[in-house]
């Protein structure tokens, strides 16, 4: 018998770890299926490989007005997202407060409520307050999605760093700013990458805020739902979720590994 | 205020986490060049008082001077001290050249300057070449002393060490502990030296103080507080000692001046006979201050006993002596000079001690 008892291999467990899988990927893996699927409708048998659908998301204008949206939003809402999880992740772990577990649940409660409700809450507020809606509005409302997660990826790198390397540095003559720079900043920085990272994804992917808080120029996700009144174009929407799909796992399956860069073998 | 040769001065500081006083009014002089510990025990507040002086935590009230100039105002980047933390916090990020030059960079040096300073901080500590090492491949003793010079190399007017030598293994640690004397002596700077070991404090210091509840105990040099500690706490943290109930009975008479359990009327050193007469007062007696006898000794000074047991230990022996009017056996200790006439437990025994060898405490 190999290795220890908790790292002994375990059979049902591996079925188990493959059944999970399954069942979480398949409806998934559908849609790139069809995607190269010679038909424009959506049914078995399949009709033979075609990159048709491809070749006509790349002449459509409308396709890359809302991708470069998207991505705006993306960029913005990640570097500002990344930026208070630092500030909020360096606080909640450096400063004795009263009330700081209570504080934490809160920063992390959007995780929990419902989207739909955010999403009619700032609607109102936006139009009370009469803002107009656009990428901004849509931008505000993922913040809100995004910030709970930039705050989750960078507590633990806050966490794992000893509090006397910063009193080190004030030590040899550093004030707080030159501080954060040279040895605070370079510390957290694989989870500064690994949250932009993240938030980029989930405001890119993110529809129910956009679907409230949307003027008249649409995020990716927002063109995709507009695009599924027209039968004609559905393969082409099927296309359109295989590469965000693509773009997405290899985001987070990166920023989950720069994440972890350096936690293991901290001193 | 301050005194004319204290380099540090500590004046009537206090200090408060919430309700809890850490430091209860501790004042104290450290001289420049000194080699100064504080000796404690955890949570006694010899860490809390360190870090007051490194500036990372402020005194509730009192005040502390480091070379005539008061610090509560100074923030920890701008006063004249560098530390040796107890986990080294060497910076992960940064090679051992970068991490000695860390303090270097509000100096603006060129960088050859730069890097003459750093190699000739690495000759010193004894670990040439290690420049371009990544921090996370030193070993404990490395990192310790990365640290050293990392502090050394900015010229501080005090060095703070946070049990620098507690995380090493025993073997390491004594060559350390005779490295880090060698290399103060050579730097001359002023070092404050925070251990809850007393044997380290001994080897290594100057002086020493004994903290206590957040109080200061006693300020000595290591003979001072071995041969005569003031008070039973110091007295028992530093080695062992054996503790009399006696009662000051003078008599008129240079001879008899203290009656103690179960040595009867003693002579004690005259100067530190300070109480009136009838006053009840505690006596101290290390156990290598008696010397155990089969046969009745010569001296004035003896009192028959009979062996209780005795523990081996190489070099000398432990035995401890029942006595006739005292309860606890009294703890000897003789070196191993040759065959033991000592006899088993139960065996008729002599001790007998010299009278300056007495220790009379201050009332607790």
């Amino acid at each position: 018998m190999s290795g220890t008892y908790i790292k002994r291999p375990n059979r049902p467990l591996q079925i188990y770890a493959v059944i999970f899988l399954i069942v979480l990927y398949t409806p998934v893996l559908f849609i790139p299926m069809f995607s190269f699927n010679d038909s424009l409708y959506v049914r078995f048998p399949l009709q033979g490989f075609t990159l048709q659908w491809y070749g006509e998301l790349w002449t459509r204008e409308p396709v890359w007005n809302a991708l470069w949206n998207s991505i705006k939003v993306g960029v913005v809402v990640s570097l500002i997202s990344t930026l208070l999880g630092v500030v909020a992740a360096r606080a909640i772990t450096r400063y004795r407060m009263p009330g700081k577990s209570a504080l934490v649940t809160f920063i992390m409660m959007p995780l929990v409520i419902p989207g739909i409700i955010f999403g009619v809450a700032l609607l109102v507020l936006m139009s009370r307050m009469g803002v107009p809606l656009s990428l901004y509005t849509v931008t505000v409302g993922h913040l809100i999605v995004c910030l709970p997660f930039a705050v989750a990826t960078l507590l633990p790198r806050f966490e794992g760093f000893d509090p006397s390397m910063e009193e080190a540095s004030a030590d040899l003559g550093e004030n707080g700013w030159w501080t954060f720079w040279r040895v605070t900043f370079p510390m957290v920085f694989p989870g500064v990458i690994a949250s932009m990272l993240l938030t980029f994804t989930i405001s890119f992917d993110e529809f129910i805020m956009a679907f409230f808080l949307t003027g008249t120029d649409p995020t990716l996700p927002m063109y995709i739902w507009g695009q599924l009144r027209f039968p004609q174009e559905f393969p082409s929407v099927l296309a359109l979720s295989s590469l965000i799909l693509f773009v997405s796992f290899a985001l987070v399956f990166v920023a989950q590994r720069i994440g972890r860069v350096g936690l293991e073998d901290e001193l | 205020m301050t005194n004319a040769d204290a380099f540090i001065s500590i004046q009537n500081v206090n200090k408060f986490f919430g309700s809890f006083q850490a430091i209860e009014d501790v004042s104290m002089d450290i001289a420049k060049g000194e080699f100064f510990s504080l000796l404690g025990a955890s949570g006694c507040g010899k860490t809390t008082l360190l870090r007051m002086l490194a500036g990372f935590e402020s005194t509730s009230n009192g005040e502390i001077f480091i070379d005539g100039q008061a610090m509560s105002d100074v923030p920890p980047h701008h006063r004249p001290v560098n530390m040796v933390f107890q986990s080294y916090a060497i910076f992960p990020h940064l090679n051992v050249r970068d991490n000695i030059a860390y303090g270097l960079r509000r100096q603006k040096l060129p960088k050859a300057k730069r890097d003459e300073m750093v190699e000739e901080m690495l000759e010193l500590i004894k670990l040439p070449g290690f420049g371009s090492r990544k921090a996370t491949e030193l070993s404990g003793g490395q990192r310790q002393r990365i640290a050293l010079a990392r502090a050394l190399i900015l010229k501080p007017k005090v060095l703070l060490l946070d049990e620098p030598l507690g995380a090493l293994d025993k073997q390491l640690r004594d060559q350390m502990q005779l490295e880090l004397r060698a290399l103060q002596r050579q730097v001359g700077i002023t070092f404050v030296f925070v251990t809850h070991d007393q044997e380290e404090a001994l080897t290594l210091s100057d002086r020493i103080a004994v903290m206590s509840g957040g109080k200061v105990l006693q300020v000595d040099t290591p003979e001072g507080l071995y041969e005569t500690p003031r008070t039973r706490d110091v007295a028992s943290f530093i080695g062992n000692m054996n503790f009399f109930n006696g009662t000051v009975r003078r008599n008129g008479s240079a001879t008899g001046a203290v009656e103690v359990e179960g040595l009867g009327a003693i002579p004690v050193p005259v100067e530190q006979l300070t109480k009136p007469d009838e006053t009840p007062v505690q006596i101290a007696l290390r156990p290598e201050k008696f010397t155990l006898s089969a046969e009745k000794p010569a001296a004035d000074l003896t009192v028959a006993g009979k062996m209780d047991n005795t523990a081996y230990l190489g070099e000398r022996s432990h035995h401890y002596v029942a006595i006739q009017g005292r309860e606890e056996p009294v703890a000897v200790s003789m070196p191993n000079l040759g065959a033991s006439d000592l006899g088993q437990a139960g065996a008729d025994v002599w001790l007998s001690w010299s009278p300056d060898s007495i220790v009379i405490l201050d009332a607790d």
